[in-house]
């Protein structure tokens, strides 16, 4: 055998990882479920810094997640967006803050009132 | 059985979903360069302001009932489109992507006592996960679903979703519906139907099929034929005969521009240049076409077509460029909006096999060789990195100063939530 033809071999041979190939972690993945209901939205403002939410976090919501007892919730509120924990009291519901300056948000049947959709995760850099 | 899939007030809705508080308030979103209205929500509607309105003249109307007015967002329309689209594939066996709003299903061999539900559920699901609210008809035929769908749009009791399938359905329905507002009807027509006394859709239907025929030419019988719950119009996914390529697209609103037509005509023929390049092939005969949107009957119709023969059959984009801006300008007609427009080249020959012609006034060698170094740039750096001078891109007609942000694709624009 020559040596051209030896090169060429060598050229065509398969890598022995090739059988083992993964495909790369994808965070996508993890982060996304629902790729058609899933948005992305900023934090502005420290209300919810005690459950670790900080002002420029990442919030990662899902709009057609229903919402439950304790979520950290996308609000529409009289004409305003605001991030809290949603809490149902039954008749009226609860808008809690986490930071001790801030007072819980009663509302019932007179306020113009929506669950835009509830955050899944958080992307925060350290 | 064929579903219909349309977004209610598609532009205005997308806007909507990210600025919850204008629920319920009178909304309009204007074309490119904020010349005139193009998507009305229904509250909008209702004011009285029309589709096309030029926006000074509904200055009075917008200021006196504080109408939200938004410049167009085409890249937050296109992502919502997609996510409504990726709904639609997720849920049904296949389906063709009609326009921005609009898609057809293709819902055959699904057992007909479920598919009432399934459209419900389906039209829920896209409300939930998008915010967007659809309108679903389904039916025997691709123009009878269109009907459903309207139907599904003025019944919020139907809730989303317009079965239609019994004949005496079918019958009812056509009755009451303007024989105008059915798909392929043009203006023309329908003036000439109602001249002769024929109002609604049933009535059209109650002709004689020769009568039609002999009135209307194909067209109209394909209609007629399609009403009577005989599928005529079929699935776009037969495939593409080698002897023909188009490129040709919908536009997002109607177009009255010529510059701006020039330059999506201009884009098209690169791509069908681009095309023949990469199949080897070179094409004879060109032609570019225009039509207006024949679903609007109020505005003036028109469907125009230019065939241009090369002397010797060519892929160069230059030459084909400049034989298709010619021809633009030759049906190109002023107060007439389009809605579609492409590029077809017919009578295609392997590049090895041209005929030349002995007194050649093209440089037909070096326009392939220039053609080469464009398509290996584009190769490497993404499509369209050199293009000719005359390839548009839609924002540049764009003054957009009422834009609201891109929440969806750009990173610096997304939505804030004050915590």
């Amino acid at each position: 055998m020559d040596e051209d033809k030896i090169a060429l071999i060598n050229a065509g041979f398969p890598s022995p990882a090739e059988d083992f190939m993964d495909v790369a972690l994808d965070l996508n993945k993890v982060l996304v479920h629902n790729p058609a209901s899933t948005f992305f939205a900023r934090v502005r403002g420290l209300s919810m810094i005690d459950d670790g939410v900080d002002d420029g976090d990442l919030l990662i919501i899902d709009k057609s997640a229903e919402p439950y007892d304790g979520c950290l919730a996308v609000c529409f509120i009289d004409g305003e967006f605001t991030l809290k924990k949603y809490k149902s009291m039954g008749e009226y519901a609860l808008l809690m803050p986490a930071n001790k300056k801030f007072q819980p948000i009663r509302v019932d049947e007179n306020n113009q009132f929506a669950i835009w959709g509830v955050v899944k995760y958080l992307i925060k850099k350290m | 059985m064929v579903g219909l899939c349309d977004c209610n007030n598609f532009f205005a809705s997308c806007e909507r979903v990210f600025r919850p508080d204008l629920d319920g308030k009178p909304v309009v979103v204007l074309s490119n360069n904020d010349g005139c209205i193009i998507a009305r929500s229904n509250e909008a509607k209702a004011l009285g302001i029309k589709m096309g309105t030029p926006l000074f003249q509904a200055r009075d109307v917008i200021e006196k009932n504080g109408v939200a007015v938004f410049s167009s967002n085409y890249q937050l329309y296109g992502d919502m489109s997609n996510r409504v689209i990726s709904i639609l594939k997720e849920t049904v066996p296949s389906i063709e992507v009609y326009s921005i709003d609009e898609a057809f299903l293709n819902l055959e061999g699904l057992p007909l006592d479920g598919l009432q539900q399934k459209g419900r559920d389906l039209s829920a699901r896209i409300r939930k996960d998008t915010g967007i609210t659809v309108s679903i008809g389904i039916a025997p035929t691709k123009t009878l679903a269109k009907i459903a769908s309207k139907l599904c749009k003025q019944y919020p009791k139907l809730k989303g979703c317009c079965l239609m399938h019994r004949p005496q359905d079918i019958e009812k329905v056509l009755r009451k519906f303007p024989v105008g507002d059915v798909w392929g009807i043009g203006r023309k027509y329908r003036r000439k139907l109602e001249q002769m006394g024929v109002t609604t859709a049933w009535d059209f239907c109650s002709l004689p099929r020769a009568e039609v025929s002999r009135m209307m030419s194909v067209t109209g019988v394909k209609t007629w034929l399609e009403l009577h719950g005989e599928p005529c119009i079929g699935f776009d996914d037969v495939p593409q005969d080698r002897q023909t390529l188009c490129v040709s697209r919908s536009f997002a609103h109607d177009v009255y521009d010529l510059g701006q037509l020039d330059a999506a005509i201009a884009t098209f023929t690169g791509k069908v240049a681009e095309k023949l390049r990469r199949q080897n092939l070179k094409a004879s005969v060109l032609h570019v076409f225009i039509l207006t949107n024949r679903h609007r009957d109020e505005h003036p119709q028109d469907y125009s077509i230019r065939t241009t023969g090369f002397e010797v059959a060519t892929n160069s984009t230059i030459e084909m460029s400049e034989a298709a801006a010619a021809a633009l300008k030759a049906i190109y007609k002023k107060g007439f909006g389009y809605k579609r427009a492409g590029v077809m080249v017919t009578d295609l020959v392997d590049s090895d096999k041209v005929q030349g012609v002995f007194f050649d006034t093209v440089d037909h060698e070096k326009q392939d060789r220039l053609m080469k170094v464009i398509d290996s740039i584009n190769a490497v750096n993404g499509n369209s990195t050199v293009r000719i001078a005359s390839n548009g891109e839609m924002d540049q007609f764009s003054t957009r100063t009422r834009v609201s942000k891109r929440y969806t694709t750009r990173w610096d624009e997304l939505m804030e939530v004050v915590v």
